[in-house]
């Protein structure tokens, strides 16, 4: 990465334009060309430094809903546990912790009544219960790296 | 809580035509428009619509934080007094490192922890001095906390909400 790709992570953190020529206004903020912008993004994103380029979604405002669960899954029986979250299309990132409570995942779906739904079946597949914590307030949410 | 913004089914239309991101050319709200089969003022318009209502978080770009050198992501959990945590969640989630900070409801008696903040450094050290830096700004309010390393991904996809709107979302 060299000046141009931080200053562009840096400055499209913070937001992107909405207007006709919108990869033009942030050319002219930092002094470069509107094709060398795309480009550069273009780049940064093949090269896997940037995951997304493009409006983030707000669940719960669009009328969904997502939770964070966790549940307290023995190493013996981990994998099996783990399988079984990965066939249910509701649970969209599972990561194992090293804590009592060894699994974590964040469940979406598109109503609080599927909500429930995909929490009784986990709870009847895998035998454990969940501990459903969603959230109450949200304070801050983002990715501010200075690069 | 959910709060829920009336969306249309053009704006669903606008949602699904942007859940894989922004077209790289040079009039991306256009090229949405001529996927949606609208015009692109009106793209605009929705989509500014959306930003003011929060349907939107934000439009701009995602860094991958474990190729920028981020590699140490701990959810670090709070025990602080109810009546404090809007108070302290306000200035925790104005620090830089943090990334997601939450109340969460707690789960007595095994979960106690009802303040959740996100915090990542280059490695755990760089993790636990931050944390100590979040400790000394919660001050005794701070009955009990713990750091939560991620282990592994046991499953990482976009979020899919439905079938009808394809969503990517910052959770």
């Amino acid at each position: 990465m060299d000046e141009l790709d931080r200053a562009i992570i840096n400055e499209l953190q913070g937001g992107f334009p909405v207007c006709d020529r919108p990869f033009a206004e942030v050319a002219a903020q930092l002094h470069t060309t509107e094709q060398e912008i795309i480009s550069r993004i273009d780049q940064l994103l093949k090269r896997g430094i940037l995951s997304r380029f493009g409006p983030m979604y707000h669940a719960e405002r669009m009328g969904g809903s997502s939770s964070l669960a966790a549940m307290k899954i023995p190493a013996s029986d981990f994998e099996r546990v783990a399988e079984i979250l990965n066939g249910i299309p509701e649970v969209a990132h599972n990561y194992a912790r090293d804590h009592a409570l060894s699994m974590w995942f964040v469940l979406a779906t598109e109503t609080q009544q599927e909500h429930a739904a995909a929490l009784e079946i986990i709870e009847r597949e895998t035998g454990y219960p969940v501990y459903d914590m969603p959230k109450i307030e949200e304070y801050f949410i983002g990715l501010r790296f200075a690069v | 809580m959910t709060t829920e913004t009336a969306l249309d089914e053009i704006d669903r239309r606008i949602v699904l035509a942007t859940q894989s991101g922004l077209p790289l050319e040079p009039q991306p709200y256009r090229a949405v428009a001529r996927q949606v089969g609208i015009p692109a003022e009106e793209v605009m318009a929705r989509m500014l619509r959306m930003l003011e209502s929060g349907a939107i978080r934000r439009i701009g770009v995602v860094p991958n934080h474990y190729a920028l050198g981020y590699k140490a992501n701990g959810m670090t959990v709070w025990d602080v007094p109810d009546e404090r945590v809007d108070e302290l969640g306000e200035k925790v989630g104005a620090l830089d490192f943090v990334s997601h900070c939450y109340c969460r409801p707690r789960h007595l008696p095994d979960w106690n922890y009802n303040f959740f903040a996100m915090v990542h450094g280059h490695d755990r050290g760089e993790v636990g001095e931050l944390v100590r830096r979040i400790a000394e700004l919660i001050g005794d309010a701070d009955r009990g906390h713990e750091i939560l390393y991620s282990t592994r991904i046991l499953k990482k996809t976009g979020l899919r909400i439905g079938k009808k709107t394809g969503l990517h979302i910052e959770d």
